[in-house]
């Protein structure tokens, strides 16, 4: 999922770069607010656990495209879409600087599609399936699930767009299979990552329903996820 | 931080580069990488150019090309869609042993290639001259918000706790009888994730308030005491690099 250098040219990669930095302000000032002493070392941790999860590379070598976990509903269940989209990103530029895992030009694509498309998708989804789905633990994981599957979806297509409006290689016709090969790996990989955003959410919301802060935020007065194991796992 | 998982890529040296306050080095690499893309894939030459300014650079910080050729197969999944592109490119196609590929898709796997190397190599010199505290402090000094040098530092400082916590739980497993062996490691780990999750976090939580009651509020203490800040001199000379490359950039530009 990473864009490389030198497949999407100079001018989209700039235009991208000014939304993403334009979206990241305001995230930056939105999360200012959220960021108290229980959500730092939570925003530190989910930021720390993505980067761990993202090291998982899948290079898928009949399509030519690779992908990985992405993490963007883990980080919006556990400390929220603003915050969230900023781990997301945090991760993002430590691994372009460092790593080299992504063009550092292209850092603004990258941003776009794992940080915010990802994240919002997930937290739209979580928001709409928190309200209609009944608060359980069975409730939490569907939401956690479905919502990490689809925004790992939304993320790969967000690739396909970049393509196509600044793709450095004509494909011809092939944009469409481009979309349909994104789509289907990305599918793959979107049940293991909702597996695991599922398990991790639940155990977190059943020892811990204060740290997760789609519970505490969506509030609709019901109890939440019954059972909470006195004093957790140490 | 400790020795650990963070500073993999760290190589320890003296060398004039590792002497060079961190935020130089960030702005050098990224303007040099942001040159190197904006090169014409036709200019072949150019890329030779910034292929001699990355030798120069990895010389004068003392670090070995084999050290930083093996690193640089990190980016061989991120670059596959190049090994694709002939395939699947559109327009004129020629015959090379018996495959018809695209001309176009082959510039365009060329473009993928040479300048994703010489980003991976830029990068992997920085973090091999940098220690992930210093970066932070750099990040820092570039006047990145603090909500996201404060994510930073505990992301890496987390990853250490992370993978701390998870050789313990891999060694409570195997001591009460589990014996897991490759593939099988998996199902182990799965159905612990969400416990590695919670257990990291308590401990982390721990840090955190320790930190806090030893005075923490949000920043390196490197920071504030503004000690180590780069000096005129240090801009100048890191500025070498962008510059020249920058230079070729824009000849390759005028020349195609």
């Amino acid at each position: 999922m990473h864009i490389s250098n030198g497949i999407i040219d100079g001018p989209v990669a700039a235009i991208f770069a000014a939304l993403a930095l334009a979206a990241l302000t305001l995230c930056v000032l939105r999360g200012r607010r959220d960021l108290d002493d229980r959500l730092a070392p939570m925003a530190g941790l989910v930021a720390a656990f993505i980067f761990a999860v993202q090291m998982l590379n899948f290079p898928i070598f009949t399509a030519g495209v690779s992908g990985h976990l992405l993490g963007g509903a883990l980080a919006a269940l556990l400390v929220g879409p603003w915050v969230g989209a900023l781990c997301v990103a945090v991760v993002l530029v430590v691994q372009a600087l460092v790593f080299g895992d992504g063009g550092v030009a292209m850092l603004g694509l990258n941003i776009t599609n794992m940080a915010l498309l990802g994240t919002a998708a997930a937290y739209l989804l979580i928001a709409l399936l928190l309200r209609v789905l009944r608060r359980t633990p069975a409730g939490l994981a569907v939401t956690a699930f479905v919502s990490a599957l689809l925004s790992v979806v939304v993320a790969s297509q967000g690739f396909v767009l970049q393509y196509w409006l600044g793709g450095t290689t004509d494909l011809g016709g092939n944009l469409a299979g481009l979309a349909g090969t994104m789509a289907g790996v990305h599918l793959l990989i979107g049940i293991g990552e909702g597996l695991i955003t599922a398990t991790t959410v639940v155990t977190v919301a059943k020892v811990r329903p204060d740290l997760v802060y789609a519970l505490r935020a969506l509030k609709p007065a019901a109890p939440a996820p019954a059972v909470p194991v006195a004093g957790g796992a140490r | 931080m400790g020795a650990g998982h963070a500073h993999v890529l760290y190589r320890e040296s003296s060398s004039p580069v590792h002497r060079l306050a961190p935020e130089v080095k960030i702005a050098a690499m990224v303007l040099f990488t942001v040159a190197v893309v904006a090169t014409p894939r036709e200019a072949y030459w150019a890329f030779g150019g910034y292929a001699l300014l990355v030798a120069g650079v990895a010389a004068l910080a003392r670090v070995g090309p084999r050290w930083l050729l093996s690193r640089a197969l990190i980016e061989l999944p991120f670059v596959l869609f190049a090994f694709a592109l002939p395939f699947l490119g559109a327009g004129e196609r020629v015959e090379v042993a018996g495959l018809s590929l695209s001309v176009d898709g082959l510039h365009g796997a060329w473009n993928i290639l040479a300048k994703g190397t010489l980003g991976v190599l830029a990068s992997l010199l920085l973090a091999a001259t940098t220690t992930t505290r210093d970066l932070i402090v750099g990040l820092d000094r570039l006047r990145c918000p603090q909500v996201l040098t404060q994510i930073a530092t505990f992301m890496l400082r987390y990853l250490d706790v992370l993978v701390g916590e998870a050789r313990r739980m891999r060694v409570a497993r195997v001591s009460r009888g589990d014996d897991p062996r490759f593939l099988w490691q998996l199902r182990g780990f799965a159905a612990g994730v969400g416990a590695l999750f919670l257990r990291a976090f308590e401990r982390g939580e721990r840090v955190y308030l320790a930190m806090v009651s030893r005075g923490y509020t949000g920043r390196m203490p490197a920071v504030w005491q503004g000690g180590g800040a780069a000096t005129a001199g240090q801009w100048a000379a890191a500025a070498t690099v962008p510059v020249i490359a920058a230079t070729i950039a824009a000849v390759a530009l005028v020349l195609t």
